[in-house]
């Protein structure tokens, strides 16, 4: 049957037009009850025992997706009418209702009710879109009554009244949520029930100590169509909201239209908006617009909340913003200040769940009641959230996650409902959970269809592996691997091999991941999901099922194993012109398993001549045998000792020498040596408590083998983009622009030291002179350099030009990864891209597709991200665990200065916090001063001042001025 | 965008393999020798043919066959916006162009040497697939006219959307910026005589792409025949015999 949808659209030019779609409606299409006689039971996806069908309204879809996500909830049909207002209102909601349908444990049906001849309904003049939207629930509902007969009782959900009263006059069951979840008899089903405001007059309870409670706090949002308009006469501005992880008070919103950030400062400003939310913008009065007030280091509201102790930023994206200091100096200059402004409207909501506990409060007199709590998220940049709960004696003591439902003006805080228990609070592994979900890391299980991908086990290479023409064997050759101590995904491999002429062959060798891992099948799947292993302090998250990570890839010692490695061959021609020129330091061979050393050579050669196709460049899938597999630390030993003289010393001591030569030439074109400030636990094997930490310490064997992997990863990225050059994904680090660096620069001209940041060659060259008095001062530049420059991330090369490609740290036009497939996804993208590349196999059909490309770099710059802020994040929290029995004392430098005190460094344990100056009371009392020329903080009377990079000394401790909320202090002694 | 649903349904309704409805009315220009509508969908076209006849610019005469010419264009209230369609666009120009070569394939045209036969084809509602769409329409009218063919020339297109190989595509999919694959065949000899394709496709891929567009030409091939069938009774039983 064919029928004409007709609507009109507004395109984006602003005009309005007709359109006119076909809507074809079908007779085939089934209502997945198994035990219907008349449809085709194939798909069916309800059980057949079921006495009561659900159909569930998107209001309650919307709402109450936590609830549906329970298995408790079972034999649902979704109307497909429902599943496209729940797509068009909040896609996370929709992506999430996809996930519950597609799958096979669930018994959840979605019914194409707009597709079905009887269940199609046509929009009634004068009938708004909602109302004929309910109508074509009512009336599939009623189709399934009669379709299904009398032998199961087909329920409608809703939440709401209209929609349940017209239902009922229909001769439809209906049933708000509320009852029918208190109909199936599970308490803990109610917790994860969201309230509809209505109940809001019973939470005085909670906050009956606020007298004012009912008065307006925020001002109202203002309506959509307000807002567009606004914003198309400029007087909004839109942006992605984010708040200062470091000040929950403080936040920015990114605009487009003025080309700049908008600061928000305080609640009410900020106007219910959480971080991540779209919203609309409007700019305060310029005399508003304020510079001093963040550069406390307080939050300016009466609520006790203020700066943590973190672990020192590694990148610009990490660090705390902050605004140039004026004001405090007195020269009141009202021009450079930023735009200030208040949010009026929230365009998109970025709510999701928020790990946390409750508020500590006392047990309500009758406690089988329902109890209302405040719950405190973990995450700072959330404001507290008022839930409801049944089992508040159970709750309070554990970790627990919330989901926010609404927000009205007269309540200070957003209203939510519980989703689930993590475990108890301090508990270590209840913690590393939540800071696991906080950044959105899965660590399920593999699932049994991924685990289906894998190879049979016990694994070991067969004569099939070897007979295939393009794997070469390379078994012979005295391959080792040097990696962290404990690692048992083992990665790469090298050789190194003396020639009789006094050259040298080198190899890298990587773990073939892609000869196990075939594009589209489950395992696949997951791992692009995944994107990358996650390490924590005490725990890993594989990103490929273990057999895979331990063992089958992992180039482990004295086993076979495939690899892909990559050979250079110098010409003659080369040699005549090494030798017509005479250049020394060029006088070795080199023979290269892996592409990464072959390159360095190339690219030099290439300044030089233009004969750039002087070597050629093999690449091949190998089979290999590791002869060893050392660690850094046995690694180095054995380099220096001078009395060791077998094999694999000598070759790795003619590798280091490679190495630094590399590295030199690296550096000579601008590569800058940047440092963080990384720690490294030692863990007790039993309690796995942290027994020590310290700084992580860098080896020369380290860098040897960076060095290579450095060289292997440019190479290749230059093979797959002269073979791909629109479909080939690599890294690239932008320039740091002007305004990043300010911070730095600053520092630099207050303690003299004067900088060139005009290229990257110049800030490389003027960081190595920054020597000062001691010798941790150039490290600490370099630290503060680190921060100031964003991260490195992937793209698909057909998203930008080649210029953009540049990777600014490393100095390098093009950058990939290729040297660690085990735990990175984009590495075995790089693996496919290479082996098409060089003809061993087809190109997966994901490359054909650009969008698709760019959305799985978008996802492992998102996943490598959260992989890096769940590793700090577990870091800071052993950091925690540590100084919790052993209050320390020791020496810090100063590396920002604020009005009422300043952050310091600790460089033995990476970590970094406020140091307060005055307490919070006498706050704003004057008695110190910032001197901003000299980045110094004074007292008034001249007598005591701190100047940035100091040393001072400090006291480390644990508080717990909130319960609950434990956290390292820092004091001046 | 979603295409295709988890469930299998475009966003029209149909399934993958499905095309679109087809309608088609042979005799919409009573003046011309030969004339038909025909629609895909919301895809609506009507062509004419005026020939054979005797060539109108001499110098283009052929001796040893008859000459094809072929104008396409699109009516400007065919799309939602009414824009005022140059004549003789690129776009236009192409496809008039392969109408001509994928017809003039067909056409005995050395039964008709230093002769004319005109093909004009207009769009009156544009929704995807009018390459396809005007082919079929000029068989029709070619055969009402009473012009010789080899054969019948169908066209249909088909695309590849979320991974699933997608027949007849309308305008919304045809938009998506996926690969668009127009066939057209002849169907009784079994032979292809119009492959285009806009964007990339894997090699493997296309094959099956290729097989489905032909499926649908098939498709269309027996309902253009039932409809001359039934053309060719209506005008035997006004002759009265």
């Amino acid at each position: 049957m064919l029928h004409n949808k007709s609507f009109v659209k507004k395109t984006k030019g602003g005009k309005v037009m007709k359109q006119v779609r076909e809507h074809y409606l079908r007779d085939d299409i089934y209502c997945g009850a198994p035990s219907c006689t008349v449809c085709d039971s194939s798909g069916a996806r309800l059980s057949s025992s079921a006495s009561t069908i659900l159909v569930v309204d998107t209001n309650v879809v919307l709402n109450q997706i936590d609830l549906l996500e329970n298995s408790a909830i079972d034999d649902v049909v979704v109307l497909s009418i429902v599943l496209e207002e729940v797509k068009n209102k909040n896609m996370s909601v929709y992506n999430r209702l996809r996930a519950i349908c597609s799958n096979s444990n669930r018994k959840f049906f979605v019914f194409s009710n707009e597709y079905h001849r009887d269940t199609y309904v046509k929009e009634m003049s004068g009938e708004t879109k909602n109302d004929r939207n309910d109508r074509a629930i009512r009336v599939a509902t009623q189709w399934y009554q009669k379709h299904l007969g009398g032998a199961v009782k087909v329920l409608l959900v809703t939440n709401d009244k209209e929609n349940k009263r017209k239902a009922s006059e229909e001769g439809i069951c209906a049933e708000t949520v509320e009852s029918y979840v208190k109909s199936l008899d599970r308490p803990d089903l109610l917790d994860l029930l969201v309230r509809p405001s209505s109940e809001d007059a019973e939470m005085a309870d909670v906050e009956d100590h606020r007298p004012s409670k009912r008065k307006v706090i925020y001002s109202e949002h203002k309506p959509m169509s307000e807002i567009t308009s606004g914003l198309h006469r400029g007087i909004y501005h839109q942006g992605k909201l984010r708040v200062n992880r470091y000040n929950p008070f403080e936040a920015y919103v990114g605009s487009e239209s003025i080309g700049d950030e908008i600061i928000i400062y305080g609640r009410s400003n900020m106007n219910r908006a959480f971080d991540g939310d779209i919203v609309a913008v409007e700019l305060l009065p310029e005399d508003q617009w304020q510079g001093e007030k963040s550069l406390s280091i307080v939050g300016e509201e009466d609520e006790d909340e203020d700066e943590d102790v973190h672990l020192a930023p590694n990148s610009a994206d990490d660090a705390p913003r902050t605004t140039p200091q004026q004001g405090s100096t007195g020269v009141i200059n009202a021009g450079s200040s930023r735009p200030s402004g208040r949010i009026v409207g929230i365009i998109k909501r970025n709510w999701h769940s928020y790990c946390g506990s409750l508020e500590p409060m006392p047990m309500p007199g009758g406690s089988r009641g329902v109890a209302y709590a405040l719950f405190v998220s973990k995450d700072r940049r959330f404001p507290k959230i008022r839930i409801q709960t049944r089992q508040l004696e159970n709750l309070l003591d554990k970790r627990i996650m919330v989901s926010v439902d609404s927000w009205d003006r007269q309540s200070r805080y957003p209203s939510g409902h519980y989703v689930r228990t993590i475990g108890d609070i301090g508990d270590r592994d209840t913690e590393s959970e939540v800071v696991l979900i906080e950044n959105d890391i899965n660590s399920r299980p593999f699932s049994a269809q991924v685990l289906a991908c894998l190879p049979p086990l016990p694994w070991s290479v067969s004569s099939e592996d070897l007979s295939i023409p393009f794997r070469q064997d390379l078994r012979h050759l005295r391959v080792f691997s040097v990696d962290p101590p404990g690692c048992k995904d083992i990665d790469d491999a090298l050789h190194c091999y003396a020639l009789p002429n006094g050259n040298f062959e080198v190899g890298v060798h990587i773990a073939d991941v892609t000869n196990f891992v075939f594009p589209g099948t489950p395992l696949d799947d997951e791992a692009s999901q995944r994107g990358t292993s996650v390490y924590l302090v005490e725990r890993r998250i594989d990103m490929l099922p273990k057999p895979l990570t331990e063992d089958v890839c992992s180039l482990r010692s004295d086993v076979e194993r495939l690899a892909f490695s990559v050979i250079w061959v110098p010409s003659a021609d080369y040699w005549e012109f090494i030798f017509s020129k005479k250049i020394s330091t060029l006088a070795f061979c080199i023979w290269v398993h892996t592409h990464r050393f072959a390159l360095a050579l190339f690219m030099y050669v290439q300044e030089m001549t233009p004969e750039a196709d002087i070597i050629s460049t093999r690449y091949t899938k190998s089979v290999i045998k590791s002869a060893a597999a050392l660690s850094y630390v046995e690694a180095q030993a054995r380099m220096d000792d001078s009395r060791l003289m077998d094999p694999v010393t000598t070759d790795l001591r003619n590798m280091n020498s490679l190495a630094k030569k590399m590295r030199l030439r690296r550096i000579e074109r601008g590569a800058l040596t940047l440092a963080s400030a990384e720690v490294k636990f030692q863990i007790d094997t039993e309690t796995h408590d942290p027994l020590d930490i310290g700084m992580y310490q860098i080896r020369e064997a380290n860098q040897m083998v960076e060095e290579f992997m450095l060289a292997a990863n440019v190479s290749v990225a230059q093979q797959i983009l002269k073979s791909f050059p629109l479909c080939s994904l690599l890294r690239r680090h932008p320039t740091p622009t002007k305004e990043m660096l300010e911070p730095l620069l600053r520092v630099s001209a207050a303690i003299g030291l004067n900088l060139d940041v005009s290229s990257s060659k110049a800030l490389a060259d003027s960081l190595d002179l920054a020597v000062g008095g001691d010798p941790y001062f150039n490290k600490l530049i370099r630290i503060l350099a680190t921060r100031c420059m964003s991260q490195a991330v992937y793209f698909c090369s057909g998203d930008l030009s080649p210029p953009e490609y540049h990777h600014y740290g490393l100095a390098t036009p093009l950058y990939t990864h290729f040297t660690s497939p085990i735990r990175r996804y984009a590495d075995v993208i790089v693996h496919r891209l290479l082996a098409a590349s060089i003809g061993i196999s087809k190109l997966p059909s994901v490359f054909q597709d650009r969008l698709q490309l760019t959305s799985i770099a978008d996802n492992l710059n998102y996943r490598h991200r959260n992989a890096q802020m769940a590793g700090r994040a577990s870091v800071e929290l052993h950091t925690l665990i540590y100084f919790r029995k052993r209050p320390t004392d020791t020496e810090a430098r100063i590396v920002k200065i604020r009005s009422n005190g300043f952050f310091v460094f600790v460089p033995k344990y990476g970590i970094e916090g406020p140091v307060y100056l005055t307490t919070r009371a006498e706050k704003g009392s004057g008695e110190w001063y910032v001197d901003e020329q000299e980045q110094k903080i004074k007292k008034m009377d001249g007598s005591f001042s701190y100047s940035i990079l100091q040393t001072v000394q400090i006291h480390m401790e644990v508080v717990e001025p909130q319960p609950n909320r434990p956290k390292l202090q820092l004091t001046l002694i | 965008m979603e295409y295709v649903s988890p469930e299998g349904l475009r966003l029209d309704g149909r399934r993958p393999m499905e095309m679109r409805q087809i309608r088609a009315e042979i005799g919409a220009v009573s003046k011309a020798d030969g004339s038909a509508v025909f629609e895909m969908g919301n895809t609506k076209v009507i062509a004419a043919v005026y020939g054979p006849r005797e060539v109108q610019n001499r110098s283009q005469q052929l001796s040893d066959k008859a000459l094809v010419r072929c104008e396409y264009n699109m009516a400007n209230f065919s799309t939602g916006d009414r824009m005022r369609k140059p004549k003789g666009d690129r776009r236009s120009t192409e496809i008039s162009l392969v109408i001509r070569q994928t017809l003039e394939e067909c056409i005995l045209t050395h039964l008709m040497p230093r002769s004319q036969i005109d093909i004009y084809v207009q769009v009156l509602q544009a929704d995807g697939g009018t390459r396809s769409a005007c082919i079929n329409a000029a068989t029709l009218a070619l055969a009402d006219a009473g012009i010789p063919m080899r054969d019948l020339v169908t066209s249909c297109s088909a695309g590849y959307l979320n991974s699933t190989p997608l027949l007849d595509l309308n305008y919304v999919e045809d938009s998506a910026g996926g690969p668009d694959v127009t066939v057209g065949i002849l169907p009784k000899l079994d032979k292809v005589t119009l492959l285009q394709m806009d964007s990339k496709l894997p090699i493997d891929i296309l094959e099956n792409v290729i097989q489905l567009a032909t499926e649908g030409c098939k498709a269309i091939a027996n309902y253009i025949r039932e409809i001359l069938l039934e053309n060719t009774k209506e005008l035997e039983y006004r002759r009265g015999s």
